[in-house]
């Protein structure tokens, strides 16, 4: 490792030789690319006294695939799919932010049916995103069973995605200014199935973990994020509502038809990963309200806008963002007029909030690095792009 | 030959206390080669139980329901290249699995699967079985070191914190069991494995309910310690997978990685032949007292035909629910040949039983005696290999620090107050 790989870490150089040495008190330790606790290919630089985490550096970029710029070189219809490799375990909120964005730029709005089924899907979509973060998480923190569980019960999501547009995980299921294909027969019964599965499931997850003694230990006052720091961070989502601050989009700035339903946003009060874990877990109750109003009240009518065949913007640029799983997922899309993208910027959830780690686990444990790269929810194709 | 064979079997003591030189090298090898099966079966079982705890099938693939997957892990790990590290201490590298292997095999020594079914008997036995047992930690520190690498170095320091803190309150609940070993008849405490269980006869109660509650605490400190003892989930940190991916044995592939993994093994089933024998009455059967005579020694020596047969019974039954394929058909004659076997074994168990009944005087008797013995000990063993297991699926990881702290904060002060309450009761009621 030189020092170029990390500046702030490593700053022993002998004052004779110039050459970097290392303090006999402390241990670097690279945890990544290759380790079973950094959901793909983060790498994590950890300075070590013993035990104790003196200081973190992330390295990123092992995933990264130009994402933003390929999108300068294809059509707005030919990147809608593109989208959908960022978050992959939440590609159907990706599209829905990006077909959002260019709805936005032609001003279009796409018909209420659309709409709710958009919504159904969303939230289905965060309940699957938030099912396997419970389960890797779980796992993280040396819990195997409920991984297990977990996939178990997201493969029903990804049944009714399969069967809605034939996809699992990268599923292209919104089109700019609706959708392509109308429900399935049987598509509100599945729905509604799922959502007689879902809550004693997710009781069987607090069963084994919410009142668990070594989870609570685990997990109480561990990589503690006070509201104002994350803020200042810009970090979001369900990291942001865990420390107190009350802010989602689906209510600050309502999309798609969100303002129709009637949820709660949950909030937690210390900002640590116990905080964060039970947020996400009424977060899911929460979007099973939101898809049972949904699914109670499809309107009939059209699923797709009036929208050119050729997308050709007007001149200008917006900024459209979406409550994703993870956080703010916003898109800002300049046009110039053609029928590519002049530039497409992408704010992603998990590369802002990876930002807090440091923050987070300063002065903490090695078993806490990876609880607390467990509670930030990252997924390494959004982090890199 | 025949004679020197013939004269051990009426023996009431293990051959290494009668002086036989022959029973005891057959004992060692019995138990060696029996130990080392079980590590083989102990493997299958805990993939399967696992699985089935996490709605998965587990092994399914060599041989009907995986039942050769033990065979093929060794095979594998046999071939596998061998890898010493670059910069790695060589020599210490080489030792340390072999280490650790012998600490966990040495102390079946004096392990008692009853009166007589045991290698040796020492004065000393519940302090040999300790000493070496942890042992097993230098075999880890020296692994850690060795490997040259970050992980397992760390991994070595949090096992040897690990193990020297929770020694402390296991030592603690062992001595308290053996206090009240010198409540018995003859007032003399003793350290010999089989006379703890003797102790527990003669005083006519398992000594997990001695003192009602002191007994059940002494085991419970002692329930818990072992399994931070043998680095088992949820103490597991040494091999934290998701934090030091393998900890201390994160080096080591094929063979070597395969003696930790059978020293791993061996140590669980030691430290539960120790909760067994000091706290479960090692080889006695339940209700001795309760249900004793003829009639109820003969039911209770049904019982290991009875398993067997059981198992036989639940292997058919798998071969009427395979799926019509052809391609299970030789899966289905696999699991018929395995029931057959097993139902072979449970026939011979009961023809043992039968002819044994009754008589402990002739050899058939002896025989019957020993199977009872050597079957209710392994028996509770397997309680304990399951609960491992079971601890495995239901519970997250401890902390570094918050296992400390649970060691010396909770364990250590409970199984001292527990030490000298024993006392004091002992004192009170003698």
């Amino acid at each position: 490792m030189t020092d170029k790989a990390m500046p702030n870490a490593v700053s022993h150089l002998d004052p004779e030789t110039h050459k970097p040495y290392l303090d006999s008190n402390e241990l670097i330790i690279n945890m990544g690319p290759q380790h079973p606790a950094t959901h793909g290919v983060l790498r994590v630089i950890l300075k070590l006294d013993g035990e104790k985490v003196l200081g973190t550096e992330c390295v990123i970029g092992y995933l990264h695939r130009g994402v933003e710029k390929i999108a300068e070189n294809r059509t707005y219809t030919m990147f809608n799919p593109y989208v959908d490799r960022m978050d992959y375990v939440a590609a159907i909120s990706n599209g829905l932010g990006y077909c959002l964005a260019v709805e936005k730029l032609l001003n279009v709005e796409a018909p209420p049916r659309a709409n709710y089924i958009r919504v159904i899907l969303t939230e289905l979509n965060r309940i699957a995103s938030h099912l396997l973060w419970l389960g890797t998480h779980a796992l993280d923190i040396g819990a195997m069973t409920p991984l297990f569980y977990t996939f178990r019960d997201r493969e029903e999501i990804l049944k009714i995605f399969e069967k809605y547009c034939g996809a699992r995980l990268t599923t292209h299921a919104f089109r700019i200014g609706g959708l392509q294909y109308e429900t399935y027969a049987g598509f509100e019964k599945d729905v509604k199935n799922f959502l007689a599965l879902l809550p004693p499931k997710i009781d069987e997850y607090e069963a084994l973990l919410t009142g668990n003694r070594i989870w609570i230990e685990r997990t109480k006052n561990v990589g503690v994020i006070s509201g104002k720091d994350c803020i200042a961070l810009g970090v979001t989502g369900p990291l942001l509502r865990a420390s107190g601050v009350k802010w989602d989009l689906r209510k600050a700035q309502p999309y798609s038809g969100y303002s129709d339903f009637d949820f709660e946003i949950p909030i937690g009060q210390n900002g640590d990963t116990y905080d964060r874990y039970i947020v996400r877990m009424l977060e899911m109750r929460q979007s099973l309200r939101i898809i049972e109003q949904a699914v109670n009240g499809i309107p009939e009518g059209a699923i797709m806008a009036k929208v050119p065949k050729v997308i050709k913007p007007p001149v200008g640029e917006i900024y459209q963002s979406i409550e994703a799983p993870k956080g703010e997922l916003g898109y800002f899309i300049v046009s110039d007029g053609s029928t590519q993208p002049y530039r497409v910027r992408v704010r992603p959830p998990s590369f802002v909030n990876l930002q807090a780690l440091d923050l987070m686990v300063e002065g903490m444990l090695v078993a806490d690095v990876v609880a607390v790269i467990g509670t930030i929810d990252i997924v390494l194709g959004e982090v890199d792009r | 030959m025949l004679n020197e064979l013939m004269s051990y079997l009426g023996s009431t003591v293990p051959p290494g206390i009668a002086g036989n030189q022959l029973w005891a090298l057959i004992y060692v090898l019995v138990v060696f080669a029996g130990v080392s099966a079980t590590v083989l079966c102990m493997n299958w079982i805990e993939r399967k139980v696992l699985a089935h705890f996490q709605i998965r099938l587990g092994p399914m693939r060599v041989g009907p329901h995986g039942l050769l997957q033990p065979f093929a892990d060794a095979l594998k790990l046999l071939l596998k290249e061998d890898i010493v590290p670059a910069g790695a201490d060589v020599a210490a590298f080489w030792i340390a699995p072999v280490l650790g292997l012998v600490a966990a095999f040495t102390v079946y020594c004096v392990i008692p699967f009853g009166p007589s079914q045991a290698v040796t008997d020492m004065n000393i036995g519940i302090l040999f079985m300790l000493g070496v047992s942890s042992l097993g930690a230098l075999a880890i520190v020296t692994a850690g070191w060795a490997s040259n690498s970050h992980y397992p170095l760390m991994g070595a320091l949090r096992s040897s914190a690990q193990i020297v803190s929770y020694e402390v309150a296991m030592g603690m609940a062992v001595v308290s069991a053996v206090l009240m070993t010198s409540l018995n008849t003859k007032g003399i405490g003793t350290l010999s494995m089989i006379g703890i269980v003797e102790a527990q006869r003669e005083q006519g109660v398992w000594f997990l309910f001695k003192f009602f509650p002191l007994g059940v605490l002494a085991f419970a400190v002692f329930a818990i310690a072992m399994v931070a003892e043998t680095n088992r989930a949820p103490f597991d940190l040494p091999e934290a997978e998701s934090e030091l991916t393998a900890g201390f044995h994160t080096e080591y592939s094929g063979l070597r990685w395969s003696f930790f993994m059978l020293a791993e093994y061996a140590a669980m089933i030691a430290v539960s032949s120790i909760a067994v024998t000091l706290w479960l009455g090692g080889w006695m059967r339940p209700f001795p007292n309760l249900l004793s005579g003829n009639f109820w020694d003969f039911v209770f020596s049904l019982f290991p035909a009875l398993t067997f047969g059981g198992l036989a019974a639940m292997a058919f039954l798998g071969t009427t629910r395979m799926p019509p394929h052809p391609y299970f058909r030789i899966q289905k004659i696999g699991i018929g040949v395995f029931a057959v076997l097993l139902g072979l074994l449970a026939l011979l168990l009961l023809a043992i039983a039968i002819g044994g009944r009754g008589d402990d005087v002739n050899i058939a008797g002896r025989l019957r005696e020993g199977v009872d013995y050597v079957y209710w000990f392994l028996l509770k063993v397997a309680i304990f290999m399951y609960l491992f297991i079971w601890y495995r699926a239901t519970w997250p990881r401890y902390r570094f620090d918050q296992l400390m702290a649970v060691g010396w904060k909770v364990m250590l002060p409970i199984s001292l107050g527990v030490l000298i309450l024993t006392a004091i009761v002992g004192v009170v009621v003698s």
